[in-house]
């Protein structure tokens, strides 16, 4: 019923090869677009800029990872270090008078060169050995961000990231920081969901199937290895910046440690590998856990009259969200977006249940 | 150069880096029956020495008695993480394995923090606090006693890995296929080592809860005790003690010259560029003989 095929035929191969096959997948996707337009008039400003726009901008951060974890198939447990080296260039060029256009660019570019390096480690080593890496290059950066003060100011210090303006105009106000936000996101996903049907895309899966297989039919694993670095670290390194100019505004080491590394790589696990959709629904569902949990603890201890600690109160989050990503890997390794596909074709069918798709 | 300078640091070093060795041998011993990395452990010595603390505060019982209370616990809560987290995902790629180890990270010290506080606590072994003299150098006695109890730790492992049970776990890091064919039982074995891990991270929570405290801050010793297993090779018992001697004296020496220099904190950087050097130049590590699968 809904997902509707009935009637939809491709007459050519380009038409097979389009971005949405099921004519109400596009419209679903043109509405939910023109919803995150209209946001600013629907929801309250609270909701737009503590929930909805760090949506936004991690989803973008988080679909850069599950590039190069997704599609390439190469562990990386050093993401945030990458994105704060384009936060603070980003910071620091928008700082010294470069327009935010170039400097969200710089950003990007400061991010690539270093994250590239990342893949000297993916050439040689892989699986584990390359996490461990990844790892430990991420406390390298974070050490150098805090220790030479011509990044960070000194190991305390904050960097006030100026006020924002693109092409002339002033950026102020929450409905235009949440326009930037949204419009990079935007921008990320369509990359992506043109990356599965486009010869980088399919090559990357080859890599990530197995690399020696994918050299033997013509695919030289090590460009694209490179490609997947580099491609994440472009995106890792604007996202850190937009972050920093629309959301956070202050720049500080400890927003790009290695905790945020993990819960970015747990955005896109909980998400599901590969998968776009999972990746906006895990970025959301980590993103509100925390509150959640703490929330219902709260109101628990209002009801029952309970007493639990003040600190005890502080620490359940945290061990909800372990809980969460144990128990996601446990009964759904492929993540939310499996769900998400798992209801479509049960709809695509509904309700002919006993048809195949 | 200043030698009793150096020669303090290198020994203050060797002794510190026998602890890291201790911790470093709960991960190879998971490693060497299941490759699996556990990046839990860091949070599993922190767990122990909370459950030192509260059976020795909460059940008031005697220290020397609440460490064995606690070790019995640790066994326990060894075979029910890899009953319960792990053994499900055998055969999933190691993406997921290592996820499932951080996720468990993430719980084992939010539940700890839940249950007892984030405050520093203090763990009062009776061992004095006043500094040794070794001929001209200063050393710690807590230090001192830890790293002979990880030498005994060591020796121990030795001795059981010649042992019946012992010498099943050696069959299973060998080839588990095989032992499985033979009637081993892979999955008894496995949760063997891992309670075994669990138990050697007991007391190393004990002696790094008396050297720094008893906090989350217990949790960060997972970086160097990677460090450490990897260098030594992440399947090699006696590499984690030779590297963890090497790593402890190399960290302790670099930083007591390099820090005056940098303004301090050089400790994690040594230990961050040694990990990243041994991968890049011997992934398999100093004594490690399982062949890494290269590009």
């Amino acid at each position: 019923m809904f997902y509707r095929l009935s009637g939809v035929r491709h007459f050519s191969y380009t038409g097979d090869r389009s971005l949405y096959r099921i004519p109400f997948e596009r419209n679903a996707a043109l509405a939910l677009l023109a919803a995150a337009i209209l946001a600013p008039w629907i929801i309250g400003e609270l909701t737009l800029t503590s929930l909805v726009q760090p949506w936004l901008i991690w989803t973008s951060a988080a679909l850069g990872l599950n590039l190069v974890v997704g599609w390439a198939g190469q562990l990386h447990l050093g993401y945030a270090a990458v994105m704060g080296v384009g936060a603070y260039a980003g910071t620091h060029a928008a700082r010294s008078g470069v327009p935010w256009e170039i400097a969200i660019v710089l950003a990007g570019f400061a991010s690539m060169v270093i994250g590239s390096v990342f893949s000297i480690a993916a050439l040689r080593v892989k699986g584990l050995y390359l996490a461990l890496t990844t790892l430990a290059m991420q406390f390298v950066i974070d050490w150098s961000i805090v220790h030479l003060s011509v990044v960070s100011g000194g190991a305390l210090a904050s960097l006030r990231a100026p006020d924002m303006s693109l092409l002339g105009f002033e950026i102020n106000g929450t409905a235009g920081l949440y326009y930037v936000a949204l419009a990079w996101c935007v921008l990320v996903t369509i990359f992506m969901m043109n990356l599965r049907r486009s010869a980088l895309g399919r090559a990357l899966m080859a890599v990530r199937e197995k690399d020696y297989a994918a050299e033997i039919i013509g695919v030289r694993s090590f460009v694209f290895k490179l490609v997947a670095f580099a491609a994440s670290s472009f995106i890792a390194g604007v996202s850190g910046a937009v972050l920093i100019a629309t959301y956070y505004h202050i720049v500080t080491p400890d927003q790009f440690s290695t905790q945020v590394s993990i819960q970015v790589l747990a955005m896109v696990i909980v998400g599901g590998l590969g998968s776009i959709i999972g990746t906006y629904l895990g970025t959301a569902l980590i993103l509100i856990m925390p509150g959640l949990v703490a929330a219902l603890f709260h109101g628990a201890t209002e009801l029952f009259d309970l007493r639990i600690g003040v600190e005890t109160l502080a620490h359940l989050p945290n061990a909800a969200y372990g809980a969460l990503i144990m128990g996601c890997l446990l009964w759904e390794p492929l993540g939310l977006g499996r769900l998400y596909h798992n209801m479509r074709s049960y709809l695509i069918a509904w309700p002919f249940g006993y048809l195949k798709k | 150069m200043d030698w009793i300078l150096f020669l303090e640091l290198a020994a203050n070093g060797a002794v510190t880096g026998l602890l890291y060795a201790m911790v470093a041998i709960s991960i190879v011993l998971i490693f060497k029956s299941s490759a699996v990395p556990n990046l839990a452990q860091g949070a599993l010595v922190m767990v122990g020495a909370y459950a030192v603390l509260a059976f020795s505060d909460w059940l008031g019982l005697p220290m020397w008695l609440a460490i064995p209370a606690a070790m019995v616990f640790m066994f326990g809560l060894g075979i029910g993480i890899e009953r319960h987290a792990l053994r499900r995902l055998a055969g999933q790629p190691i993406i997921m394995i290592l996820m499932m180890t951080l996720g468990l990270d993430i719980f084992l010290r939010g539940i700890t923090l839940a249950a007892f506080g984030g405050s520093a606590r203090r763990m009062d072994l009776g061992i004095s606090d006043d500094p040794l003299f070794v001929g001209q150098i200063l050393m710690s006695r807590v230090h001192l006693t830890g790293a002979a109890v990880a030498l005994m730790v060591f020796a121990a492992l030795v001795l059981f890995f010649r042992t019946r049970r012992g010498i099943r776990l050696r069959a299973i890091s060998n080839d588990y296929v095989a032992s499985w064919s033979v009637g081993i039982g892979v999955e008894q074995g496995v949760a063997l080592s891992w309670a075994l891990a669990a138990v050697i991270s007991t007391i190393a929570g004990v002696f790094w809860g008396a050297v720094q405290g008893v906090d989350q801050s217990l949790s960060l010793l997972l970086l160097k005790s990677l460090t450490v297993a990897v260098l030594g090779g992440l399947d090699s018992l006696p590499g984690a003690i030779v590297a963890g001697i090497l790593l402890g004296v190399l960290e302790s020496v670099v930083s007591g010259y390099l820090d005056p220099l940098v303004g301090g904190g050089s400790r994690e950087l040594v230990v961050a560029v040694t990990l990243i050097l041994t991968v890049l130049i011997r992934p398999h590590g100093l004594f490690g003989d399982r062949s890494v699968e290269r590009i």
